[in-house]
């Protein structure tokens, strides 16, 4: 007679191991490490949730914390690789196959390790991608979660920062495996339950509350006037041109320039309502004056970001709050909206080749992607129409019977044609296939794919790759706006006219901008201190971005 | 630190009267340019100090572009570059000739 | 548009004193079109050192001087600028300022305008600097000797450190803004001497609350606040040139009891906000979110105000 319950026993004993360093499901911070080590066995799928922002610190230093004779050769599957401990735990031999999506500060530091063999690589994942493989063939046998509060019977508080929980949660908890999840405090009430306590199985009172990492805040002080340029032309030739209305921002001051445009040089051209008033966002700093001269309707949010929390209590009527007044972010369905509710994705990126494809991996640093590669995807799934789609879908071409045509989902590149140290953006071969060579993967990785990339915009002016017909064209259409790197000095000067001729090249004088406009004047915003102004103080930046 | 000089003619002179201008910070990513009226009018040179080696052929291509754009006839610029793009090297030339324009 | 919070206007005197040019900050601060430079960038008059580091030169050394009418009387000025070298001191640099206050002494004009922004010292030229510094601060006490008033203005984002918060404390008033920030040691220096725990260097609501414009008006360190607008300096500047004081002993006396009595009543105070609480400030938290009508309206209300010196 088979045993169809081997796992559902494995995961009881689990449970009893670890209830002798409990009191019912709580657990003393100073007990994480005896706890981890009763309920951990050699060679489990662990999710650490490191999330974009929000980071089980407390739970992650346990684990780095156990004995590796005990806790060896785990699986990390979690989409951010953020803190140190996150990677101390490779170099320890408590982990060695990682799965994740993101490692923004621990890029260079992942290509080391690598490099260095310390680290079995399975793929950098897009978030969807990651989170569909915790239904399928990566579901954690252990899921070390954060959250704000707690109560005895383990219903969990995440506050703002919700994130990738509720996924990670429903993915170990309904499949034998064991949450435990760190909080703040432990409180006879929720304010509201974010995670059911049936689904959580220890609680931790951490030491100290969890990190969360500010990524989404841009000190509109540093905007450029380059970036100004870059953003008048992208709202006259694109937001407008097409009627985006329906939009996710990735991060940079570029996007952040367009966002402290919109209640300025955009309401001067009359596209107030016409564009930017459905988003899927974090709750940028730089959109309040945006969102305070009434341009946004709704705001579904990833996740949260420092200092906006009281900003957004304050305007249910922009973003999605519970009964409690919080916000409520959701990584898998806010990600899921921007793919397929979303009619345009615009965001920068570190190479783009000269078809088009683009990575923010080079050979010194796996940063990962973060949600980008969704974001900045065709979605096949789509079947609504919009008219930006439409419209798009018709300039891809296509023939047969229109009823039958795909739409198309607009995904701008916004990128200086050099970055930091005048390193180029654009090359002819990207560092992420030398980097796939070395570590011999069968995939490299790219964060947007040529064939979904529809627009880049750079301060000489906007390549619509929609419009090209040939591989030839889309080359030189991109060479068009390389500026004076190489691969723009390489261009063949007649070809790019005759496509400034076509429209698929447009200057900033082709769009009636002139480049000595783009003027810090122009952002509705000049500083931190501004926004804080705009809220009406309700946003309270961090220290670190303060100057007062 | 690397000199260099680009020799130009062109076919008209700047307009405007303003006898010289100064736009631009020398700082990281940034640079100053300082345009003087002080040539024959189908003359323009252009001098550069800049903080880094080997960007010869970028600096030829961005100050090419520029006097075929805007004809600087008679200008002496002068440019100390803490390193800028090239972007910002136009920006900075394009700021410069607007400034000598005024009457 | 929509009723902004903010000031969008693009009139020259609105601009934000931040984030301007030393050019900037002068051509506005003065009667229109009135500002004349000596020296200027076309007599390429350059610090002879930074070659020899393989560091780019400015044509003015981080520091334009000249002269122009304010309110209709003339004033010499000084303007550095911040983000060449962080403003700081190298031997042209210092000798363009010393040159300006030593022609004030013939000129006698109606005030010497310093417009600060200064890390301090230049470290590629440092004798240069330190000796400039020194002078400096003696042309200054000969001019106030001589009735001259010389008023610093204190907003850029360099702040005013080192050898440059030395000059300011010889000026005869300052007018400082939130941003401004003025002290010797700079928040790194004092990290790296003194360690993280001491002083954090990257928590800037702690730097300015320790440095910055609200508390050294608080404490008496300077003589007017102004909003971060050429306008609001400009103002500022007019009517502090009208409130000077001698240069006495009375003043000086005056002064060192000031200092006396400050040390004597914060000198063991571990934060900024003890101090503004033992000031009288109710409510020390709220001071850094004020903004500067309802600062102004604390300051006036305080038991302990800071009283004038110099």
């Amino acid at each position: 007679m088979a045993d169809w319950r081997v796992q559902r026993k494995a995961r009881d004993a689990r449970i009893e191991r670890g209830r002798v360093h409990a009191e019912g499901k709580l657990v003393a911070a100073s007990a994480v490490v005896d706890l981890l080590e009763a309920v951990l066995l050699p060679g489990d799928r662990v999710c650490l949730e490191g999330d974009n922002q929000k980071q089980a610190d407390c739970l992650a230093r346990g684990l780095s914390a156990c004995d590796p004779v005990r806790v060896h050769d785990l699986h990390m599957v979690q989409s951010g690789i953020v803190l140190p401990e996150h990677l101390d735990i490779f170099e320890q031999g408590i982990a060695r196959r990682l799965d994740y999506s993101y490692s923004g500060p621990q890029g260079a530091r992942i290509a080391r390790m690598l490099y260095g063999g310390q680290i079995a690589l399975g793929a950098v994942h897009t978030y969807l991608e990651l989170f569909a493989r915790y239904f399928i063939d990566l579901t954690p046998n252990v899921a070390l979660i954060a959250g704000v509060s707690a109560d005895r019977d383990g219903n969990l508080y995440t506050g703002p920062n919700t994130e990738d929980t509720p996924t990670v949660v429903e993915a170990t908890a309904f499949k034998n495996g064991v949450v435990i999840a760190q909080v703040n405090a432990i409180v006879d009430r929720v304010p509201r339950v974010d995670i059911p306590g049936d689904r959580v199985d220890f609680v931790v009172e951490a030491d100290r509350p969890f990190y969360v990492e500010p990524l989404f805040t841009r000190d509109p002080a540093a905007v450029t006037e380059t970036q100004i340029l870059m953003a008048m032309m992208a709202i006259k030739g694109i937001y407008a041109e097409y009627g985006i209305r329906r939009l996710n921002h990735g991060i940079g001051f570029g996007t952040a320039a367009i966002e402290l445009l919109l209640p300025t040089f955009a309401e001067r051209l009359g596209l107030k309502g016409k564009i930017a008033t459905h988003w899927a966002l974090n709750p940028h700093p730089s959109l309040i004056p945006a969102i305070e001269s009434g341009w946004v309707e709704q705001i579904h949010c990833f996740g949260s970001e420092v200092g906006m929390d009281r900003y957004i209590r304050e305007r249910p009527d922009v973003f999605f709050t519970g009964s409690d007044g919080s916000l409520r972010s959701n990584r898998a369905f806010c990600q899921t909206a921007g793919l397929y509710a979303c009619d345009l994705f615009i965001g920068s990126t570190l190479q783009i080749d000269l078809q088009g494809n683009s990575s923010t991996v080079t050979t010194n640093r796996v940063a990962g992607f973060g949600g980008a590669p969704n974001m900045g995807s065709d979605p096949h799934g789509r079947r609504h129409p919009s008219d930006p789609w439409m419209k798009a879908g018709e300039e891809a071409g296509g023939t047969g019977d229109p009823a039958l045509r795909r739409g198309r989902k607009l995904v701008v590149q916004l990128v200086e044609t050099f970055g930091d140290k005048l390193v180029p953006a654009f090359v002819e071969r990207l560092d992420a296939l030398e980097l796939a060579r070395k570590l011999d993967l069968e995939l490299a990785p790219v964060m947007v794919y040529a064939d979904d990339v529809t627009h880049i915009v750079t301060e000489e002016g906007i390549a619509n790759l929609l419009l090209c017909r040939t591989l030839d064209e889309r080359e030189q259409a991109i060479r068009g706006v390389a500026g004076y790197t190489d691969v723009g000095r390489g261009r063949d000067h007649a070809m790019v006219e005759a496509l400034r001729a076509r429209k698929i090249i447009r200057r900033p004088e082709d769009l009636g901008i002139d480049p000595l406009d783009a003027d810090r004047s122009l952002l509705a915003a000049r500083s931190i201190k501004d926004l804080v102004h705009w809220s009406g103080g309700l946003y309270e930046p961090p220290a670190k971005f303060r100057n007062w | 630190m690397e000199k260099l000089t680009f020799r130009h003619r062109t076919a008209k002179p700047l307009p405007g009267t303003k006898a010289q201008a100064i736009t631009g910070v020398v700082a990281s990513g940034n640079l100053e340019v300082l345009m003087e009226r002080s040539l024959a009018p189908d003359e323009c040179i252009v001098e550069i100090d800049t903080a880094i080696n080997g960007y010869g052929p970028v600096w030829e291509a961005v100050v090419s572009d520029f006097v075929a754009r805007r004809q600087p006839g008679g200008l002496r610029i002068t440019i100390n570059d803490g390193g800028a793009r090239p972007d910002t090297v136009t920006l900075r030339l394009l700021q410069g000739a607007r400034l000598m324009e005024a009457v | 548009m929509a009723m902004s919070p903010v000031s969008l206007s693009a009139d020259p005197l609105d601009q934000s004193w931040y984030e301007a040019s030393a050019r900037a900050r002068l051509d506005a601060l003065v009667d229109p079109g009135s500002f004349e430079e000596f020296l200027g960038p076309e007599q390429r008059v350059m610090s002879p050192h930074l070659p020899a580091f393989d560091l780019p030169r400015a044509f003015d050394d981080g520091i334009v001087v000249g002269r122009g009418s304010l309110g209709g009387s003339l004033v010499l000025l000084a303007a550095q600028e911040g983000r060449f070298m962080g403003g700081a001191f190298g031997e042209i640099h210092g000798a363009k300022l010393v040159g300006l206050l030593r022609a004030a002494l013939q000129v006698r004009p109606a005030a010497v305008l310093i417009l600060f922004d200064t890390g301090g010292v230049r470290l590629q030229e440092a004798n240069a600097g330190e000796t400039a510094i020194a002078e400096i601060m003696r042309a200054i006490a000969d001019l106030r000797r001589a009735g001259v008033p010389v008023i610093g203005l204190i907003g850029g984002r360099a702040g005013c450190y080192g050898g440059g918060g030395l000059i300011a404390g010889t000026c005869s008033r300052l007018v400082v803004s939130e941003g401004g920030r003025i002290s010797v040691s700079g928040p790194e220096v004092i990290e790296t001497n003194k360690g993280a725990e001491e002083f954090d260097s990257r928590d800037r609501a702690l730097v300015w609350r320790t440095m910055g414009g609200k508390h050294r008006r608080l404490i008496g360190g300077a003589d007017a606040f102004a909003d971060d607008t050429i306008r609001a300096f400009r103002d500022a500047a007019r009517e502090q040139i009208g409130k000077a004081p001698a240069f006495d002993l009375a003043t000086l006396e005056a002064e060192q009891a000031r200092l006396e009595a400050r040390l004597d009543l914060f000198g063991d105070a571990r934060d900024a906000t003890e101090i503004w609480s033992r000031l009288g400030v109710n409510d020390p938290a709220a001071v850094p979110g004020l903004d500067t009508d309802r600062f102004d309206a604390l300051l006036a209300r305080l038991p302990e105000a800071p009283h004038d010196a110099r």
